[in-house]
């Protein structure tokens, strides 16, 4: 939302996956990095247990872009397959989403799924996440467990058609030298979303995917 | 359209909605009054200056409202076009425009719910008239004309440090 009196650019970027992937630790790492007078308050809603209930809410400045403050409202959405009501208000006027994966082996089933409901949920609004700004993060890559990303690639990013003639053709990964995000697989053209790497408690990941959404976000105003 | 919440306020647009609030304070002797959109952006605001944090309070405001438009139609409610919170000494009393914004307003003790009430409903409609205005400019193609960023490439790359 643009706000032409206020001189300010408003964008609402969700933080998606399946439960205790990390969604809000990536806020509360960004919360606890970012200069106290370029955020917000930090909202949580959860349950006793810290679990998100409803969602996770900070708002940061990132900068000004023709004398337009450029404001990002970054939210998470409840995990827990059971939350999906509340889950789907979250998504309402989004602008960019980040799915956040948990990288383990015993939790792709619940990556699986929780892109599948991402993918039925943006349907009911009738959004097309193909068409607006998205990123894969592949959380908790430290860990012994964590499933090789040529794997998890394979299950939650393979890409989509490409169906836009003027669109079929190599296209550099902005965020990975040497890599695509458009290619021809078998004489099909595939697009697939930008992908990264993280470990959220420790910030590894956490800003390159946070500049990643925002920037991909801002040029669909460019 | 790219992003799904995309659009925006001109100034004249919120010129005359500011004015429109300021009307409605001084009709219902209430605080202040908030307007904010579906997806949780404060737009405007009028009245006292306030004691808390507006982005995160325009935020949850619009969580208030959706949770409550699905209880709505758990019941067989099509909406509930308002919603009243009454506290000991602060109340606030919100109301849907167009059915996209909130219209939000606090009052204390020197009014009455009834008062707020019956302003609101009278504010809405012109609020609504303004917004069906202004998203229908939108629906027409008259708006907005080129994209605001548009040749800013460079800059939105340094922004990010590329």
């Amino acid at each position: 939302m643009i706000n032409y009196a206020s001189r300010e650019i408003n964008c609402k970027l969700v933080y998606y996956g399946p439960g205790l992937g990390g969604k809000t630790t990536n806020l509360e790492y960004i919360y606890s990095k970012v200069a106290p007078d370029t955020r917000g308050k930090m909202v949580s809603l959860a349950t006793e247990t810290e679990r998100t209930l409803f969602f996770d809410f900070l708002p940061v400045d990132l900068g000004t872009v023709r004398g337009f403050k450029t404001r990002f409202h970054l939210y998470t959405v409840p995990g827990q397959v059971y939350y999906n009501a509340s889950r789907k208000l979250i998504l309402k006027g989004v602008d960019g989403i980040v799915f956040v994966a948990d990288s383990q082996i015993e939790r792709m089933e619940a990556n699986i799924e929780s892109m599948q409901n991402l993918y039925d949920n943006m349907a009911q609004y009738g959004y097309d996440l193909t068409k607006i700004p998205f990123v894969v993060q592949y959380n908790k890559r430290d860990l012994p467990n964590a499933a090789p990303i040529k794997d998890l690639q394979g299950a939650l990013n393979p890409g989509w058609p490409v169906e836009d003639p003027a669109k079929q053709k190599p296209t550099a990964d902005p965020f990975r030298p040497g890599e695509q995000v458009v290619f021809d697989v078998d004489g099909a053209w595939v697009e697939r979303a930008p992908y990264f790497e993280s470990v959220a408690v420790t910030g590894d990941g956490v800003f390159d995917t946070l500049k990643a959404i925002a920037k991909l976000v801002l040029k669909t105003l460019s | 359209m790219t992003g799904a919440g995309t659009w925006s306020l001109g100034e004249s647009d919120h010129q005359r909605i500011t004015e429109l609030l300021h009307g409605l304070l001084h009709e219902c002797s209430a605080r202040c009054a908030l307007l904010v959109d579906r997806t949780g952006q404060l737009l405007a605001q009028a009245g006292e200056q306030l004691q808390f944090d507006p982005t995160a309070f325009a935020s949850l405001t619009a969580a208030d409202f959706s949770a409550n438009d699905q209880l709505a139609k758990m019941i067989g409610e099509a909406e509930f076009a308002s919603l009243f919170h009454q506290g000991e000494k602060e109340s606030m009393y919100l109301a849907d425009v167009a059915r996209r914004v909130i219209l939000v307003v606090l009052f204390d003790e020197r009014t009455t719910v009834g008062l707020v009430r019956l302003r609101v409903r009278r504010t809405v409609l012109d609020l609504s008239k303004v917004f069906e205005e202004l998203f229908s400019r939108y629906a027409s193609g008259r708006q907005p004309q080129r994209p605001l960023l548009e040749g800013a490439d460079d800059e939105i790359d340094k922004l990010f440090g590329d």
